[in-house]
């Protein structure tokens, strides 16, 4: 009953018909030129466009991006140079204070040392002007008692003895 | 089992006596009316009904409402008679021209600023998919030009397909003629392409292939066949798709009334139908789309430059 065969047989189905390629061609020439007029133009340029602008959106956002991370960094930056220049301040203060502190320190050191010297100088001064004073003054006493003594012991007699028998002494040694 | 029974009094079984010639259009009910009464003779074998079905006529026909016959035209001695197939690329023309002239209309007022809703979102998201990746992705440098070709084959070969599903439709692209013109013309476009890509003379030197003169012999036929297979696999292709699916839908249906059986209809033909109908609806855009994407690929291959395929095959 289904005889496949006409269906190869009936030969309709590859038989290209003329009439039609005609018409496909016409229709299919009216369909592309007016569509391509009215409808393909404006969408393609329409998706290009927006595509466009699109792409400058993502670009301008990128940019603005990398500018704000620029500014992050440049931020970053300062702010650790404050620190590190704060924090360098602050050293110096101390090196300069700690120095500062040690030169007065060895200053006040060096001058109480100088003073004590000065004074134990002036002492040693004092100290031999006084036993100066007071060799000069022990001599003129001994000499004044030495004078009294002297005063109260002196005798004519005797000395003349005395100086007698120098002169003989002397007048023996001559000979 | 109730429900067996109630399939057995009919109802359903009369519901898809009436949807099924809807569907499928012409023919089958004429020919289930006939069968019963004087087998074969009245309207000859199934094949026969399908073959009606499938080729080209000079009728319109409405079953079980209304018959036209169409005019013919004969212009110096060319037959270019009105047919089926004809009118039916005509009102996918005018569906094409009405929903794209609104779409395009809609684009020009809305200018760039504003995206565009309903139709003419949808359209644009067909549009984007052609332009990124078919047309870009194969053509590549210069692919814009060819873009309205593209874009106007997908539709209108998408169109014909879904034409082809609907009662009393017929399938334009499911004729040799049509799926051969539109062959050609990317067969044109693909040469004209080709020759302003690579100039005269590199498109005479591709004709060799690139290979000693001794072998030019054998060269020069084979890329000759080659030129002329790539529009004939796209006619055939196209054409036996479609062609194809209507009569599995046909025969699968003509089971039920060869073996004058409900139960073969219910369990066997409708359903078995309808999954090839859907399949159907499947193959309309992806013979579109397979179109579409090889006219791409060859143009894209024909208008690629020598020294491109030189530094490739080294």
């Amino acid at each position: 009953m289904l005889t496949s065969g006409i269906i190869v047989l009936s030969g309709g189905l590859l038989d290209p018909n003329p009439g039609l390629i005609f018409w496909t061609t016409v229709t299919f020439l009216i369909v592309l030129f007016i569509l391509k007029k009215f409808t393909w133009g404006p969408m393609l340029s329409a998706l290009e466009e927006r595509e466009k602008g699109i792409q400058s959106s993502i670009d301008r956002a990128r940019t603005a991006k990398e500018e704000a991370e620029e500014v992050l960094k440049k931020n970053r930056d300062l702010l650790a140079k404050a620190d590190a220049d704060a924090e360098k301040i602050i050293r110096e203060g101390k090196e300069y204070g700690d120095k500062l502190k040690a030169e007065i320190t060895e200053k006040a050191h060096s001058e109480a040392s100088r003073m004590i010297a000065s004074a134990k100088e002036e002492i040693e001064q004092e100290k031999r002007r006084a036993l100066t004073e007071l060799r000069t003054e022990v001599a003129d006493l001994a000499v004044k008692g030495a004078e009294k003594i002297i005063m109260a012991n002196l005798d004519a007699d005797k000395q003349k003895k005395i100086v007698d028998s120098m002169i003989q002494e002397l007048s023996q040694n001559r000979n | 089992m109730k429900r067996f029974n109630a399939l057995w009094t009919g109802e359903l079984v009369k519901v898809a006596a009436l949807v099924i010639p809807l569907l499928f259009g012409c023919g089958i009910s004429a020919y289930a009316a006939s069968a019963g009464e004087h087998g074969e003779e009245g309207h000859g074998g199934p094949g026969e009904v399908i073959m009606h079905h499938i080729l080209d006529s000079n009728v319109m026909a409405f079953e079980p409402f209304a018959e036209f016959e169409l005019p013919k035209i004969v212009v110096g001695g060319f037959d270019i008679s009105i047919t089926r197939h004809v009118v039916f690329m005509w009102i996918a023309a005018v569906i094409l021209l009405l929903v794209f002239g609104y779409v395009g209309n809609k684009y020009k007022s809305i200018g760039n600023s504003r995206a565009p809703g309903g139709i003419a979102n949808a359209m644009e998201a067909l549009v984007e998919f052609i332009r990124l990746d078919v047309a870009k992705s194969n053509i590549g440098e210069g692919y814009e030009k060819h873009m309205p070709y593209l874009l106007t084959v997908f539709v209108f070969i998408l169109l014909l397909n879904l034409l082809g599903l609907i009662p009393y439709g017929a399938a334009a692209t499911g004729n040799i003629s049509v799926t051969l013109t539109l062959a050609v013309f990317t067969f044109l476009i693909t040469q004209v392409s080709a020759i302003k890509a690579n100039g005269i003379k590199g498109y005479l030197a591709h004709l060799t292939a690139g290979t000693h003169w001794a072998l030019w012999i054998i060269m020069i036929p084979i890329e000759i066949i080659g030129l002329f297979a790539k529009p004939f696999a796209l006619t055939v292709r196209l054409f036996a798709n479609m062609t194809a699916g209507h009569i599995i839908i046909l025969s699968l249906i003509f089971i039920s009334f060869i073996l004058q059986s409900y139960i073969v209809a219910v369990f066997v033909s409708v359903p078995f139908a309808i999954f090839i109908y859907l399949i159907k609806i499947f193959v309309s855009f992806l013979q579109a789309f397979i179109f579409t994407m090889l006219s791409a690929l060859f143009i894209g291959l024909a208008s690629s430059h020598e020294n491109h395929e030189a530094e490739a095959a080294h």
